[in-house]
């Protein structure tokens, strides 16, 4: 398969650039928090709840609250129709997301309750779980949450031996490698970080550099969605 | 004309710096490596201390708030109180300032009852316990109650309660701010209604300047317009 034509992409893109990304802020009336994002080809949107009591009792901890997240896939979000429920993707996934957001979140300001992130994949186009997980993190912010910084995320890969950033679907389907990392960018703290496929310890270093740059700049889109969600309505 | 009111406090994401000196934390804020950072998304308030007023979230008691609650259960010795928050409240039958017998706890509230309580007391678990505000238990039989999100509860009430007062001297009802969010409101069902359109207009507008002004025209025109 050819992936790149005069130094481009097949999507047109140079390897270092990031897919069009559009943030919409508080999208759901009844969530706490929400967010819906279109980045590429993938459409997510996530919702969050809480804090709030813990159902059923036995989960909830005495001195923190816990944070529980659900990504999921729907049925029509991929070309063959996708059995709907939970499978052993979308489990790991949402673990690993979890465990992604989790660090940042002041746990101990609502002891006995639940934070509960819902996460749905509308439409999949390779990097939904990074998807997913910036939108998760402005929800929080949305639903007011207290968090230490926002967690932000992309993919980064290897085709045709080149290292690219922000895979789409052809690329992730038959490229050779593929690397979702989630990271605090002030901090530089790295909550998530996968592999799928090869990469030499070269290609490593510059691929997770190069995520960084990417994660950057979603952040940078992030921190605009929050803040136009107010100042836009000035603005009438 | 503006009163003299503080605009421009700008909107902050958790995170962003606020200050290099850790003397001036304030609510909101965090302490890492000597310098302050938001712990919210929200509005920075930097006066001799930086705090971040959040935009959203839930309402978590602190000891004295009066609040808005209804009761939710019975039990054997406890009214449990829902206050808008992600935990329960309970008040104890002894609170009642009269000594009743357990089974006589349903005359005095039912379930889905409104009435007006003080926290008297917040512990590290969460645990929350009520009391009658002033000793005496109101339970609201009459008008009603609207929600808005505790956060916009300083916009209701205005600088020194320049908006409740505005709304009361508007519109001929009497008007209740729970510290919850819950808001009570008392009069004739034509000002009850617009009095809550005006409070839904508030909690909308409430991170905008000039909105004193904006709610007295919105009132003018309501009641001269409409009516």
């Amino acid at each position: 398969m050819e992936f790149f034509k005069n130094g481009k992409r097949i999507d047109d893109r140079f390897p270092n650039e990031l897919r069009p990304i559009k943030f919409d802020v508080g999208v759901l009336e009844r969530a706490d928090g929400s967010c819906y994002v279109e980045h590429g080809g993938n459409k997510v949107i996530a919702a969050v709840y809480g804090p709030r009591a813990v159902h059923p009792r036995h989960l909830q901890e005495a001195n923190r609250a816990i944070i529980r997240y659900r990504y999921n896939m729907a049925s029509f979000s991929v070309e063959e129709r996708k059995r709907p429920g939970p499978d052993r993707r979308s489990i790991e996934i949402s673990k690993v997301s979890r465990e992604a957001i989790d660090p940042v979140i002041i746990k101990e300001f609502f002891p006995r309750s639940t934070i509960d992130v819902f996460v749905e994949i509308l439409q999949a186009d390779a990097g939904t779980r990074s998807a997913g997980i910036n939108a998760a993190s402005v929800a929080l912010a949305d639903a007011g949450v207290p968090m230490r910084g926002l967690i932000s995320s992309c993919a980064v890969g290897k085709v045709d031996d080149t290292v690219v950033l922000d895979l789409f679907k052809e690329e992730d389907n038959y490229g050779q490698a593929d690397m979702p990392i989630a990271m605090d960018v002030r901090t530089g703290e790295v909550t998530l970080l996968q592999m799928d496929g090869h990469l030499t310890l070269e290609e490593f270093e510059q691929a997770l550099e190069l995520g960084k740059t990417g994660c950057a700049t979603i952040a940078e889109m992030q921190r605009e969605a929050l803040i136009q969600k107010y100042q836009g309505e000035e603005n009438e | 004309m503006r009163k003299k009111e503080k605009v421009d406090k700008t909107i902050v994401i958790p995170g962003d710096l606020l200050s290099d000196d850790p003397a001036k934390a304030g609510e909101g804020t965090y302490i890492e490596n000597g310098k302050v950072y938001s712990l919210m998304y929200g509005l920075a308030d930097d006066r001799e201390r930086i705090r971040v007023i959040p935009l959203s979230g839930k309402y978590l008691p602190t000891i004295g708030d009066i609040v808005i609650g209804m009761v939710s259960d019975i039990s054997f010795s406890n009214w449990k109180i829902n206050i808008n928050s992600p935990y329960e409240a309970l008040m104890h039958i002894s609170e009642y300032p009269r000594r009743i017998e357990s089974s006589e706890m349903a005359k005095i509230m039912r379930v889905g009852d409104l009435a007006i309580f003080k926290v008297v007391d917040v512990d590290q678990s969460m645990k929350i316990e009520l009391a009658p505000r002033e000793g005496q238990l109101r339970v609201l039989r009459s008008g009603r109650v609207v929600e808005v999100s505790y956060t916009k509860v300083p916009r209701v009430i205005g600088r020194a309660g320049s908006m409740v007062s505005l709304l009361k001297d508007k519109l001929d009802v009497n008007i209740f701010v729970g510290k919850n969010g819950r808001i009570w409101i008392n009069g004739k069902a034509a000002d009850e209604e617009l009095a809550v359109k005006a409070i839904k207009r508030i909690e909308q507008e409430a991170h905008t300047s000039g909105l004193t002004d904006r709610i007295t025209k919105f009132l003018e025109e309501e009641k001269h317009g409409v009516f």
